[in-house]
């Protein structure tokens, strides 16, 4: 056993999680089944955020990612365009990197477009595009949005957008929602945004695996619900679908429960591949193998 | 032939003759892609703009929309995200073949996503900075009559600075005089110093400390003693100093000093532990999506959203 792994090719290793991940898709996507989810704390408050909006309460939506993350964050975008178009909100989308606008897009085209036809572009929901300048967009919009943004994502003047009237800045919105993949997004959202006017912005955010254990220090006086990588996407997403969802869900609002499936069995094999690296090291400080 | 590229080479025939038989001989073929043409109006009137946008759709809604109307020109093939489908799957495979060993397709994959990549952000930063911040502020008219329609706003010549600072900076660029572009970068170093600096400041030192000015009993009239949310805060507030007392290196770390600094290195071992765990997490979640694309969207061997009839 030990000669067996001690000389084990790291190829064998890819292998076996390459067809960790690839079982377990195959199978949930043919059965339809998933594991079940115990919405924490941090996922109940960002749900709770969105469920304190009234109708027409104005709300932020900014799309701080790229196709490289859309993975993790995706479905999280999804549930929250979701949630805030059966809370009814106004919807006000925009970004800080730059293929921010094709996943608005595409969360707009997926959600409003196929399910929620009767909302208005410019009376409901309004995409702002992208803005360069990271953080320093922030800086300027929390006092001025109009300093930075004079149109839209398609080149309509911000004045001819009806629901746009009543937006000077930032401090306007019930609440910002970031989701971000690192620079600039939520840290920089708290940092520009929430932390200088803690009284009249509050942000709540979703964020990949990798920026998770940055963001919690700020939790819950800057920060008040933060949804971490596709374990919060799913746990946000099954307190959606319980209360909007009906009997029969749309698959399309339960792909990262889908996708928790993937992430026990891998998660299993490296735990098993950890205890196995450790048995390795132990015989061989036993045996004096420098190691 | 070495056993090797035997068994490579074997398995690349088997993978062309099976995308074979199924893109020509199965009944729904694979990786075909769908588009719903959508009418977009600029909300403007004087002058009214409209155009079509194609959004994403699914092979159910073409095939639902023709079975209801075989000439409706709503839902169409797309021949160009079908081939954008299948580049995005074999550029897939070539990047996943590295984990094998270093070879030509992977090469070929990398080097088109570095000269890809150079390339949009290059047009991106054209259309969203040059163009709306610069162009747009010093002549908003003449942007007004060809890229940005919907821009009402008057000249302000202030914007001739960051035009001048841009030309410095391109200034290194010329055989002579490389020392001008200093002075813009300078003033950007500045800058971005100044503003994260305050950022940092204000959210993380001084919010940080609020943060950690907690109770350690916990207690209201309304809920009584929590005794979990007091654990917690002595955690917090044990974790804090523990730590900071590990980088504290005026005083030996010995005795009473010594064994808090080892706390800390314990505290840091768990929080590196739970950063790596959700590092993990998040890798994981990348190549579970990457298969989900080959399996779904381009193999069209499973359908977990119900996207497709015939399957």
């Amino acid at each position: 056993m030990y000669e067996f792994l001690k000389d084990l090719d790291k190829r064998w290793i890819f292998l076996l999680m390459f067809l960790s991940v690839t079982i377990p898709i195959y199978i949930i996507a043919k059965t339809g089944k998933s594991f079940p989810e115990v919405p924490t704390v941090l996922s109940e408050a960002v749900f709770q955020a969105v469920e304190d909006l009234d109708e027409g309460d104005p709300v932020l939506l900014s799309f701080d990612f790229d196709p490289a993350s859309e993975g993790e964050l995706g479905p999280m975008a999804t549930a929250f365009v979701r949630h805030c178009a059966e809370k009814k909100v106004k919807m006000y989308f925009m970004a800080l990197w730059p293929v921010g606008p094709q996943m608005i897009d595409d969360a707009i085209a997926r959600v409003i477009h196929s399910d929620f036809p009767h909302l208005v572009y410019g009376m409901d929901y309004v995409n702002m595009g992208f803005k360069p300048g990271n953080e320093g967009v922030i800086k300027v919009i929390v006092t001025d949005m109009r300093e930075l943004y004079t149109t839209d994502d398609i080149g309509t003047s911000i004045d001819d957008i009806p629901m746009m009237k009543d937006i000077e800045n930032v401090q306007d919105f019930d609440l910002v929602i970031n989701v971000s993949a690192g620079y600039a997004g939520t840290k920089e959202w708290v940092q520009y945004a929430s932390t200088p006017y803690p009284d009249k912005i509050k942000i709540v955010a979703g964020c990949t695996g990798v920026q998770a254990p940055l963001l919690y220090p700020y939790i819950p006086n800057q920060l008040p619900g933060l949804l971490g990588a596709i374990k919060g996407a799913a746990e946000y997403e099954k307190l959606v679908v319980d209360k909007y969802g009906g009997d029969d869900p749309d698959p399309k609002y339960l792909e990262a429960k889908r996708r928790m499936g993937p992430q026990l069995v891998a998660h299993l094999l490296i735990i098993l591949l950890i205890i196995l690296a450790n048995y390795i090291y132990f015989v061989e400080r036993r045996r004096g193998v420098s190691v | 032939m070495r056993r090797e590229a035997l068994i490579s080479t074997s398995l690349l025939v088997l993978g062309a003759l099976y995308l074979t038989g199924r893109v020509f001989f199965s009944e729904h073929g694979m990786g075909k892609a769908y588009v719903r043409a959508v009418e977009v109006k600029s909300l403007e009137t004087d002058p009214e703009i409209s155009w079509t946008k194609y959004e994403n759709a699914t092979q159910r809604s073409y095939h639902d929309a023709v079975v209801k109307d075989p000439d409706q020109a709503v839902y169409q093939f797309s021949l160009s995200r079908t081939l954008g489908t299948w580049v995005a799957a074999l550029f897939t495979l070539f990047i996943l073949s590295f984990l094998y060993k270093d070879n030509p397709l992977y090469k070929i994959a990398e080097s088109v996503v570095v000269g890809v990549s150079a390339a949009y952000w290059m047009v991106v930063a054209f259309w969203t900075t040059i163009v709306p911040n610069l162009l747009g502020k010093l002549s908003p008219d003449w942007i007004k009559s060809w890229a940005m329609p919907g821009l009402n706003t008057e000249a302000e010549f202030i914007y001739l600075v960051p035009l001048t600072m841009g030309v410095m900076l391109l200034w290194r660029l010329a055989p002579k005089g490389s020392w001008i572009s200093r002075w813009p970068l300078a003033f950007i170093i500045g800058t971005t110093a100044g503003i994260r600096l305050i950022g940092f400041l204000h959210a993380d030192f001084l919010g940080q400390i609020r943060n950690t000015i907690i109770p350690l009993v916990v207690s209201s009239p309304e809920t009584g003693f929590s005794f979990w949310d007091s654990v917690k805060n002595i955690i917090i507030i044990i974790g804090v100093l523990s730590a900071i007392v590990y980088f504290f290196f005026s005083i030996e770390h010995k005795g009473f000093v010594g064994k808090t600094a080892k706390l800390g290195i314990w505290f840091l071992m768990i929080t590196f532990g739970a950063a790596f765990g959700y590092t993990v997490m998040g890798r994981i979640a990348l190549l579970a999506i990457r298969v989900e694309f080959l399996l779904n969207d381009w193999l069209w061997l499973i359908d977990p959203s119900h996207a497709r009839v015939l399957m």
